[in-house]
């Protein structure tokens, strides 16, 4: 029964995780259509202000996750108005590119900077909980909690507000928004600075149990496509429920099957499920 | 400039390739050449599938590993002579192409892309589990040479230099036969639009697959070519970056010509060579390039010259059109 | 010609195309209007194979087309163009127009490898083909132009020679007169005639009603997915549902 909840605690651990990541890259594929493949040098570039802050600067754990949500921000603000603004009446291959190009300058930058050694990022948090039997620890809780608050954020964020509006509008029809007065480049400037923060801070809460090092968005953003095809591009519910599938596919698939191949799960899923519906589970229209 | 299209421009770069080792002298360089014009193969492939058809393979760096790793395999771990492994590199590639490339063609867009990356990774983990068959993270050391072939031999720079060279050369020939045939204007077609395309009675599936398989052999040749020159292989070979390396080389020659891979891939290796110190980050300036390139000169160096080119002739075509009234206007009062 | 019957057809819960049944008759302009959503494009789009009909059949020349995929109708000589006239900018009007007579050739990789005779009879014959269809519409004077620099209005013959190039009995006309003005839609009217009375059948949809009315043999008008009418030009304009269908019921007595 431990064993079970462990693993329920660590498919939402990482389901947490991945849904935050996926989040952020599908509301820009949302407003842009456009596959951000630098989405996961944003994640990694949050890690590592994250750590250069606590370990150079001495900040503290929250304080350096808020500052690292900021830069990687405005990073992401930045590479839409110079990268994507530019392309954005050109066809698909284009912008995939340029993405790609973002992507490994990052990546390069990061190892330029500050080597592509692995890293451990510290935590306040090192304790352990008991929970109904099962070992918890705290920062795998506190990883779950601060996903999922963040989730809620969202949500009443793009439900609640007028901005959030006119990024749910842009989402649906962009020509149309625009029309209405919605400011298409200052929202999708927004949005990627959204996208931005929550890379950022799934990041920071991820890193405490991982390594931190110049590649670790790799495999992430490899992934966050997965859940977003698997979820519907675009779709927020779906980004989180197929975060949420993948991060327990994992989990129990590491724990009964092999940790070895753990990685590989997400894409065989992706695999076995486009073989089988070309459009992705859930069809979103255009694309 | 009009000289050097054609026959005339072809033979000066034969000639070219010919010559290098003369001019150089230096087995490092011919080193690098030789790298480089197996990239270019590769790359070829690549810019078929991607450049004439329009879907971007991002699981092409998995293909070239598999055609090497075949020839690696089945040489040191089997004693297998190094042709036959060579001709079995190719087969396994295609063989692999198939389903992988019936399965995500039928994918469109950026979904045909994801999916790729997604291949391509598997592709890559598979070689670093897979330890009994692939060596693993050790990789595979001690491929011998090519065999020889009658009284030519393979164990110098120089003529590895040359045997990579002809096998450019018969890359490049049958490539510009494909692309300039109406099976070629069929992939074009694809690329244009999917719709009208199918529209003018192309089979989609069909012809996405056969160009999709003729690409991978290029990767997987490529790869076998690798194996017997560099000697020693490693997982990392299937890594997407290289992907992204050949991508480069596209976009710098120029997306869907023949040149274009070319070009970039002689340009890239040489420059990033004056550039040493910037190796392991040469993507601190090689991505924003990439990113340039796109915005600025999307069809690189030979696909902006062509499009001046056919431009230039268009609208001497529109002035040629309206001349003659003036030539008219100018005869009658001498009569 | 072309017996279409029942034909419906359901994304999810909207049905964009509601038991229609019609005949396109041969030699003949057919014409099909009707207000925006009415499900005109989706009609052509259930013809040239593009969706499958949820319930109905599709008859070409007394042979069942109504599973069958784009490719497939084109080659049983159906052709169609696109609201949207996409063609390769980069390349010049006659290289465009080449690839139109591809599916009436055999070649393959392996002619390609060995540069069969085939190939080069065939390359020629499509050649010649996208020549001749060039000069049909009147546009032998830019075959040399690059694609990208025509006019709207050459751009839309192009998309024509381009569709006759593919040997068609049948021809799909999706919004031929796009934004195209006045003037210029009198001469693609007369390009229409004209390939009418080389043989073809035409099949249009357009929402300019006067190219409409002197342009068509019959007409079929359709509104949220149903056939409300059909008949001459003249048993059209003075229909009551048609004339509702677009200005709304108060109209009606008009």
């Amino acid at each position: 029964m431990e064993v079970l909840l462990q693993q329920i605690l660590n498919g939402l651990t990482l389901g947490g995780t991945y849904s935050l990541v996926a989040l952020g890259l599908t509301l820009v594929y949302g407003i842009l259509h456009v596959p951000n493949f630098a989405h996961g040098a944003f994640y990694m570039v949050g890690a590592f202000v994250s750590y250069q802050l606590m370990s150079a600067l001495g900040l503290n754990y929250w304080v350096a996750m808020a500052g690292s949500a900021l830069v990687v921000a405005v990073l992401a603000a930045l590479a839409e108005r110079l990268v994507f603004h530019p392309l954005r009446h050109h066809e698909g291959l284009h912008p995939m590119i340029a993405a790609i190009g973002l992507m490994l300058f990052l990546e390069a930058g990061a190892q330029a900077l500050w080597g592509a050694d692995f890293r451990r990022m510290s935590t306040p948090y090192e304790g352990i909980v008991n929970i109904f039997g099962a070992t918890a620890p705290v920062q795998r809780l506190l990883i779950v909690a601060g996903a999922f608050s963040l989730m809620l954020a969202l949500h009443l964020f793009l439900t609640r507000t007028t901005t959030g509006s006119s990024i749910m509008a842009m989402a649906q029809n962009r020509e149309g928004a625009s029309l209405m007065g919605i400011d298409a480049t200052r929202v999708a400037m927004l949005t990627f600075g959204i996208s931005g923060v929550l890379a950022a801070v799934a990041a920071t809460l991820y890193s405490p149990i991982g390594l931190v090092f110049p590649a670790m968005g790799n495999l992430v953003i490899t992934k966050a496509f997965v859940i977003i095809i698997l979820g519907g591009m675009g779709s927020v519910p779906g980004a989180i429920l197929g975060g949420l599938i993948i991060g327990f596919a994992e989990a129990f698939g590491a724990f009964y099957i092999s940790t070895d191949y753990q990685d590989i799960v997400a894409f065989v899923l992706l695999v076995v499920i486009l073989s089988l519906r070309p459009e992705g589970l859930f069809k979103q229209g255009a694309r | 400039m009009q000289m050097l299209e054609g026959r005339l421009g072809w033979a000066l770069l034969f000639a070219a390739g010919l010559l290098f080792p003369f001019v150089t002298g230096n087995d490092y360089h011919l080193t690098v050449m030789t790298t480089a014009y197996i990239y270019i193969i590769a790359t070829m492939g690549l810019n078929l599938i991607t450049g004439y058809t329009g879907q971007f393979n991002l699981a092409h760096a998995g293909f070239m590993a598999v055609g090497a790793y075949t020839v690696g395999i089945l040489t040191v771990d089997h004693q297998v002579p190094f042709w036959i492994a060579f001709v079995a590199a190719g087969v396994v590639t295609v063989a692999l192409g198939v389903p992988l490339g019936w399965v995500s063609l039928r994918l469109k867009g950026h979904y045909f892309s994801i999916f790729t990356l997604c291949v391509g990774y598997i592709m890559y983990l598979v070689i670093e589990k897979w330890e009994s068959l692939t060596h693993g993270t050790v990789g595979i050391i001690g491929i011998p040479a090519p065999s020889p072939i009658g009284p030519l031999e393979f164990e110098s720079p120089m003529s590895l230099y040359y045997l990579v060279f002809v096998f450019l050369c018969i890359g490049m020939w049958v490539m510009r036969r494909v692309v300039n045939s109406l099976l070629g204007r069929t992939f074009m077609a694809i690329r244009n639009g999917d719709e009208l395309a199918e529209a003018l009675g192309i089979n989609l599936a069909r012809n996405k697959l056969v160009a999709f398989l003729i690409s991978v052999l290029y990767a997987g040749w490529a790869g076998a070519l690798y194996a017997g020159f560099v000697r020693f292989l490693g997982p990392d070979l299937a890594g997407a970056h290289h992907t992204f390396d050949m991508t480069m080389f596209m976009l710098i020659g120029g997306l869907g010509t023949l040149l274009g891979p070319l070009l970039g891939g002689i340009l890239m290796p040489w420059l990033t060579q004056y550039m040493q110190f910037l190796q392991e980050y040469r993507f601190v300036v090689f991505g924003p390039l990439l990113i340039l390139l796109v915005i600025f000169v999307p069809h690189g160096i030979v696909g902006s010259y062509l499009v001046r080119k056919a431009r230039r002739a268009s609208e001497s075509e529109s002035q040629a059109a309206a001349a003659p009234e003036s030539g008219k206007a100018q005869e009658t009062p001498r009569a | 010609m072309l017996k279409v019957e029942h034909l419906t057809k359901r994304f999810g819960g909207n049905v964009a195309v509601n038991d229609v049944s019609t005949t396109v008759e041969r030699g003949k302009i057919n014409a099909i209007i009707g207000p925006n959503g009415a499900g005109k494009t989706t009609f052509f789009n259930l013809i040239s194979g593009v969706h499958k009909p949820t319930s109905g059949t599709l008859t070409f020349e007394g042979r069942d087309i109504t599973t069958l995929r784009t490719d497939e109708v084109a080659r049983l000589r159906i052709s169609r163009t696109f609201q949207a006239t996409t063609l390769f900018d980069m390349a010049t009007v006659l290289d465009n127009l080449i690839v139109g007579h591809r599916l009436r050739t055999r070649s393959g990789l392996w002619d390609v490898l060995v540069g069969s005779n085939r190939l080069k009879e065939e390359e020629r014959i499509c050649r010649e083909k996208a020549r001749d269809a060039l000069d049909f519409v009147g546009l032998s004077h830019v075959e040399n132009r690059v694609a990208g620099d025509i006019t709207q209005e050459q751009r839309k013959r192009v998309a024509f020679a381009l569709a006759l190039a593919t040997e068609p009995t049948l021809l799909l006309l999706d919004e031929p007169a796009g934004g195209v003005n006045p003037e210029e839609t009198w001469g693609l009217a007369d390009l229409i005639r004209k390939m009418v009375k080389s043989g073809l059948t035409v099949c249009l949809i357009e929402h300019k009603m006067d190219m409409i009315m002197s342009l068509a043999d019959k007409i079929l008008v359709l509104s949220y997915g149903e056939k409300i009418a059909e008949g001459t030009p003249a048993e059209i304009r003075s229909n009551p549902a048609v004339i509702d269908a677009y200005l709304g019921a108060e109209h009606a007595d008009v």
